[in-house]
């Protein structure tokens, strides 16, 4: 039972959410519809519809472009694994303390200077044309394993650096628990460490995993016929860039699951080491 | 009788130009319960921190049953095993279940079968009086509980030496008996154990010997009831004159 004080409240509560629900709503639609408006009655509109919007066209180039996605996807789960155990070890490296790993540790710094600082185009660009141009051989050709290692190269500096900001968020008296029950100092990064640190930064993890997904879009430059380089052939013999929205919509869409699953993880996170 | 199990000899640690410990010495012989007192800020978890070797000494001897173990030639890790540590923050491994932050020494450290190491665990977990607990996350128990598991985890690879700094201090003052308590059967079981604390009134009981520690040096150091009864030194004096102040001497 509620006292009549509190029903009071909550109907309150009930028609406040109701008006805000509603003014949202009306907001949304007429914003939406200015915009369809003002787009579609817009002077080039008839042309952009046709050279971007081709129903007919986007069905063609679809099997085609969709055979591209799925390079695509091979592509980001290989160089996800490689960049994720890359990337713990150069971590790893950096938080080696004393004069004997210093030249390890400058190796591992220079390391994430460079590739953190290189636009990935043009690492890609002197990854695939600059090591076939030695003609050594045993080098890979194929444009795919080129663009992959441009790929891993870069990101991983950047994901190095989130491992390395979840190890120093790790508080020191767990290394000295650690330590004292007789661990060295790779069991207490392996047992102790990087188990907390990784749980930490998940969502950061997850939204890197995500920027991967477009990027792998990017070994098109080399010539690899992924998903952007297919939208490129249809639209070229179509002369409509319809494919290139529809190789669009596809990456958003792979990125849609990716996205939200890193929400619920920060969510989780949140709350798990929030009330902690 | 044989020698002490830990010998620290001219032991001075600083940070920067901060001499934290000045040239301690200290013995701790099998079965005795050594109390280290001061105020805050004097060095006690330094001296702790230095005796387990988690800190570099900057000069002097820590000496286990005779051995250097301040040595730099000596192995840190190993020496580590004869000593057990509990912390004032407890320091558990959050994402470790109870049952695992207890065996997890045994099992990675000491190569004991992870069946065995669990028996054992579960044995002393009981005797902590939190066997129940043992599939919990230590983030589950209260302060008390989390303090009791943290000693049957220093308990569980069977240490000569027990150091205990403060282990108390983080505590709800209704949850301080039980902690104690555990303690005060730890001595009676003739464990040795070196302790930094405040509660004045435990240390009359269970201590053979209480050592008053100011900025760093051992100032005076005797039986419990001379040291904190009829102390030498004006230090010592004033000290427990501001503890009596603070309610803490019964
Ligand atoms: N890691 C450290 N770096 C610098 N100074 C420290 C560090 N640890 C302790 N100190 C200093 O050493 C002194 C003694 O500290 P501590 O041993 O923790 O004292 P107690 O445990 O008796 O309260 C304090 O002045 C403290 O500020
Ligand atoms: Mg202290």
């Amino acid at each position: 039972m509620i006292s009549d004080l509190q029903r009071e409240r909550l109907a309150h509560r009930r028609s406040r959410s109701r008006r805000s629900t509603l003014i949202a709503l009306v907001s949304t639609v007429v914003f939406a519809a200015v915009a369809w408006f003002t787009v579609t009655s817009s002077p080039g509109w008839p042309r952009v519809r046709r050279s971007f919007f081709d129903l007919e066209t986007a069905r063609r180039s679809l099997p085609a472009v969709l055979d591209g996605l799925w390079l695509n996807v091979r592509v980001l789960v290989v160089c996800e694994v490689l960049i994720l155990v890359l990337a713990l070890g150069i971590a790893a490296l950096r938080t080696l303390r004393g004069p004997v790993w210093f030249p390890v540790r400058v190796l591992a710094t220079g390391y994430v200077d460079l590739f953190r600082g290189l636009p990935l185009i043009i690492c890609l660009y002197l990854v695939g044309f600059g090591l076939p141009g030695l003609r050594l051989t045993g080098l890979p050709r194929d444009p795919v394993v080129l663009g992959s290692i441009a790929l891993v190269l870069v990101y991983s500096a950047y994901v190095a650096e989130v491992f390395r900001a979840g190890i120093e968020s790790v508080h020191p008296s767990q290394l000295a628990a650690a330590r004292s029950l007789g661990l060295d100092h790779g069991r207490t990064m392996r047992i102790v460490v990087l188990p907390q640190a990784v749980r930490r930064v998940l969502p950061a993890l997850l939204n890197d995993f995500v920027a991967l997904q477009k990027d792998c879009g990017l070994i098109s430059v080399l010539g690899a016929v992924d998903a952007v380089r297919a939208a490129q052939i249809a639209s070229a013999s179509s002369y409509n860039f319809t494919p290139h929205v529809v190789a669009g919509l596809l990456f958003v869409l792979l990125a849609v699951p990716s996205a939200r699953l890193a929400d619920l993880v920060s969510r989780r996170a949140a709350r798990r080491w929030g009330a902690a | 009788m044989s020698g002490p199990v830990l010998s620290v000899r001219g032991l001075v640690k600083s940070y920067g130009a901060d001499r934290v410990l000045d040239g301690v010495d200290l013995d701790v012989h099998e079965h005795e319960v050594v109390v280290l007192i001061g105020a805050s800020g004097s060095g006690k978890s330094t001296l702790l921190r230095c005796v387990d070797l988690l800190e570099e000494v900057d000069d002097g001897q820590v000496l286990l049953d005779g051995q250097d173990v301040s040595d730099p030639r000596v192995d840190a890790d190993v020496a580590r095993r004869a000593m057990g540590v509990v912390f004032q923050q407890f320091n558990l491994f959050p994402h470790l279940s109870v049952l695992d932050n207890v065996t997890l020494a045994s099992r990675v450290v000491h190569g004991v079968p992870r069946e065995r190491a669990e028996r054992e665990a579960l044995a002393l977990l009981e005797r902590v009086g939190v066997g129940d607990k043992a599939r919990a996350h230590p983030d589950r128990l209260s302060g008390g509980q989390q303090q009791r598991v943290a000693i049957a985890r220093a308990l569980a690879h069977e240490p000569r030496l027990l150091l205990l700094d403060e282990i108390t201090s983080a505590l709800d003052p209704e949850l301080v008996g039980e902690v104690l308590t555990l303690v005060r059967e730890l001595a009676a079981q003739g464990r040795t154990i070196l302790m930094a604390t405040h509660e004045m009134g435990f240390a009359k009981q269970v201590a053979d010997r209480v050592c008053f520690l100011d900025r760093g040096r051992l100032v005076e150091s005797g039986p419990p009831e001379q040291v904190l009864g009829e102390p030498e030194h004006e230090r010592t004096r004033q000290f427990l004159r501001r503890i009596v102040a603070a309610g803490r001497l019964v």
